[in-house]
């Protein structure tokens, strides 16, 4: 039945339906959702001509403004990598030395340095560099292989004694005790004198003899007075920081038999560029020379 | 077809209209106890809250008001106020001040890219936020001090609304002319001449919402420059957009909403009865001297019968930008405009009668007054007019006095303490910072010499609008010497150019011989910096790492 009928409460018309004795009011919708409504209609009109919305067989309808948020992504990345591009082209251009010295350079190349660091460099040297016994602390000033910064450049690029790279940075201590040469009464000795070099609490009688065992075994690398040589790889001996311990025990344990560190040369696996990186952060650290 | 059922219980044909229990008559459902009372079940005397037969509905349409302009005192005031108010917020932005080549050089600016805010001869950096907290402190507290002495003078006086919307039906009234010719208009058919009017009103309205939105973003960058870009579509996307949705707000609150912004969408009404007391002034009907009102006061007189001041004529509801009669007594769309004042007071000087049948009037003067009016509880004018157009001497008058005391002195004692407090650390602060942040990782670093070295990250903050030479040195650390990078000689002092209102953020170590700095793990020191040409300086507490185990 169709003929209206006024609901006696709220003075509005009924829809005629009836469930139970419940009759449905039909109470207009209020004009303000209605024309929300019908902006939104003519909104999502808009919409399916300006972007991509209706499926095709093979393919959807583009939209007028040509959008896709794949298109929109890569607009991103591309703008990121711009933003990157020129200032990684000019590190890639640049000579290490001339890197830290620019400003600019550095405190991107420090930036980029650092996080590489993080990545490929913290199992062994820790993530403040402060390294660890047998790996060298690279905030402070004493160097292995020298510490200007193109010392660390070809450090870090062609490794030490990695024997894939035919430039690496090598040097052997023999096994003086292991291999005969000396026996344990002389490496005690050698190991009291080595103490004494830094004033470290030593036996004089024995460091005394020891001064010759080191003029005759040890000074070709160490030099005659223990201060080492970077171009040997051969660690200074008379100052504060010891590499593998210093005491009289590890100083005896590394002269019978050494341990010898070994490094990569990450110069194949990250690219010039991130190596050039990695030697400004280092170098920035503090005992950069 | 069988009858329907509601839980196995007949329901009527009627719908279930509601009927009242067999042996009572259908009433308005008022009564309930019933005279056939029945032993045996008690009836009770109960009706629902919310009976359906009553219920209203939670809507209620506008009603059109259109105020009608007042002339007097009041209404001269808030004409004074309102050309400040609008005078401050549209100019303001467009004073200078000078702070040389290396700050803005307007007077007040909002500059949030660089986190700085200018007010004249004050600079606030971000960290230094406490002070615009004070000085919301302080209109918190000042909003205490205005309501509960004068009540709610922010609503009818300076708050945005209501300066906007007297600005509005000004424009308004220009255009369509006054009250009687208003509401002509909103009834007349559409003709052209209304159509005009209604274009013309529109495009001002919207034409002072455009200037009220663009001089808004002018606080917030250099405000020549930015009209300029603004003007020719080079200003930022979100300039627009603030100017866009401050026009819609201007307009839409401004022109269309007006009363409701106050009565429905501001939560002040709602908080101002916590404030005041019967002390505070409020917008009052003295109906002691008004009452009984009469429309025929001389016809009255003649017979004999004793009336009140009030004439019934309705001016006071006339002016009422609210649209409500002041008569009705206190009440929460009241804004204390007091143009209801004006307006009685211009009726009553006609009539050669007193002024103030309305009036500024706190509730304990008024409460004084109906207790001497009523003694009976009924008002009795012949105990209130002294019957040649006075009234009798022993009524009270609300004057300025009532503002001044205990409590309204508290709040000023607060207000103003807080007030001098800011000023003198505004006066006394330094305008030089230094923030030191040690190196933890390492905390400390072995050198070769034997030496130990930290290594710290400082932040030099120049809050001045100049460069400066700013040295930094260490204070309470033996044989402590600094340097930038193991190639420098270290030095006891470094200087450092720091640019104008920057922070210059630099990386140094500090080396020292542990043998020289007792047996402790950490070693407590200072670093200062002082200002090489001037005499400001700071010192910032640090730590230094020994290296020790213990």
């Amino acid at each position: 039945m169709s003929k209206t009928e006024i609901d006696h409460i709220s003075g509005t018309e009924t829809t005629g339906h009836e469930w139970d004795g419940i009759k449905e009011l039909n109470t207009p919708l209020p004009r303000w959702w209605l024309w929300t409504f019908y902006i939104t209609i003519i909104w999502a009109i808009g919409y399916t001509v300006f972007y991509p919305a209706w499926p095709l067989i093979s393919t959807n309808t583009k939209g007028l403004l040509g959008y896709s948020s794949r298109g929109q992504v890569a607009a991103e990345l591309a703008a990121a990598e711009a933003a990157k591009g020129g200032i990684i082209a000019k590190i890639a251009s640049t000579d290490v030395a001339d890197i830290a010295a620019d400003p600019e350079l550095s405190r991107f190349a420090i930036a980029a340095g650092h996080s590489t660091f993080k990545v490929y460099c913290s199992q062994c040297h820790g993530s403040g560099a402060q390294g660890g016994p047998g790996y060298p602390n690279l905030n402070d000033d004493d160097w292995l292989w020298g510490g200007t910064i193109d010392d660390i450049f070809t450090t870090i690029n062609h490794g030490i004694r990695f024997a894939a790279d035919d430039d690496t940075r090598i040097s052997e201590m023999p096994a003086f005790g292991l291999d005969g040469l000396l026996d344990r009464t002389q490496i005690e000795d050698v190991a009291s004198y080595v103490l004494s070099l830094s004033g470290k609490d030593h036996d004089a009688a024995a460091a005394e003899a020891g001064k010759a065992i080191f003029a005759d075994n040890c000074a070709s690398c160490h030099g005659e007075d223990g201060k080492g040589d970077i171009s040997l790889g051969a660690p200074n001996l008379a100052d504060a920081i010891w590499f593998y311990g210093d005491t009289k025990l590890a100083i005896m344990a590394q002269v019978n038999n050494p341990r010898h560190g070994v490094m990569p040369a990450w110069g194949p696996r990250l690219g010039e560029t991130t190596v050039k990186e990695l030697a400004v952060y280092i170098h920035s650290l503090g005992g950069g020379e | 077809m069988s009858t329907p059922t509601l839980f196995g219980y007949p329901i009527p044909s009627d719908g279930g209209k509601i009927r009242p229990p067999l042996g009572m008559a259908a009433n308005d459902g008022k009564k309930t106890m019933s005279v056939l009372e029945e032993p045996g079940h008690e009836q009770f005397d109960v009706e629902p809250i919310n009976k359906r037969e009553r219920q209203q509905p939670l809507y209620a349409a506008r009603k059109k008001i259109h105020p009608k302009r007042a002339e007097g005192t009041f209404r001269r005031l808030k004409w004074i106020v309102m050309a400040i108010t609008l005078g401050i917020y549209y100019t303001a932005p467009w004073l200078r001040w000078d702070r040389g080549e290396f700050a803005p050089n307007q007077a007040i600016l909002i500059d949030l890219f660089h986190r700085r805010f200018y007010f004249f001869f004050i600079e606030i950096w971000p960290q230094e936020f406490y002070y615009v907290a004070g000085l919301l402190v302080m209109a918190g507290v000042g909003l205490f001090l205005i309501t509960s002495s004068v009540g709610r003078a922010w609503c009818g006086y300076t708050c945005p609304q209501t300066v906007w919307v007297d600005l509005f039906l000004v424009v308004e009234r220009a255009i369509e002319g006054d009250r009687n010719a208003r509401i002509k208009l909103d009834d007349a058919s559409w003709s052209i001449s209304k159509i005009t009017k209604r274009v013309i009103k529109h495009a001002i309205w919207l034409a002072i919402a455009v200037a009220t939105g663009g001089a808004w973003i002018l606080y917030f960058a250099d405000a020549p420059t930015l009209i300029q870009q603004v003007v020719t579509g080079q200003a930022a996307g979100i300039a627009y957009m603030t100017i866009g949705v401050l026009t819609l707000t201007t307009y839409v609150l401004g022109g269309h909403m007006r009363e409701q912004v106050c009565t429905y969408m501001c939560p002040w009404p709602r908080i101002q009865a916590a404030m005041l007391d019967e002390n505070s002034l409020t917008v009052t009907y003295n109906d002691w001297r008004g009452e009984p009102r009469s429309r025929h006061a001389k016809r009255m007189a003649a017979q004999g019968i004793p009336v009140g001041d009030c004439v019934d004529c309705n001016a006071c509801v006339a002016v009422c930008p609210m649209g409500i009669d002041i008569r009705d007594g206190q009440q929460l769309e009241c804004i204390t405009c007091a143009l209801c004042i004006d307006a009685c007071d211009g009726v009553m000087g006609k009539l050669g009668k007193n002024k103030g049948l309305i009036s500024y009037a706190t509730l304990a003067d008024y409460n004084a007054n109906m207790a001497m009016a009523a003694p009976a509880g009924e008002i009795d004018p012949t105990l209130v007019h002294d019957g040649k157009g006075g009234i009798l001497p022993n009524f009270r008058h609300t004057t300025w006095r009532s503002i001044v005391r205990f409590r309204t002195g508290i709040y000023f004692a607060v207000w103003a303490l807080i007030g001098l407090t800011m000023l003198y650390s505004l006066m006394n602060r330094t305008r030089l910072d230094l923030n030191v942040l040690h190196d933890r990782n390492p905390v400390f670093v072995q050198l070769s010499d034997g030496s130990i070295r930290n290594g710290y990250t400082l932040k030099i903050l120049n809050m001045m609008p100049e460069p400066r030479r700013i040295r930094i040195s260490l204070k309470g650390l033996p044989g402590g010497l600094m340097l930038l990078s193991a190639k420098d000689e270290p030095t006891e002092s470094l200087v450092f150019d720091v640019d104008a209102d920057k922070l210059k953020d630099i990386k140094l170590f500090v080396k020292a011989d542990p043998q020289k700095l007792g047996h402790h793990r950490t070693r407590e020191f200072e670093f200062i910096a002082q200002d090489i040409e001037g005499a400001e300086h700071v010192h910032y507490d640090a730590k230094f790492e020994t290296g020790r185990e213990r």
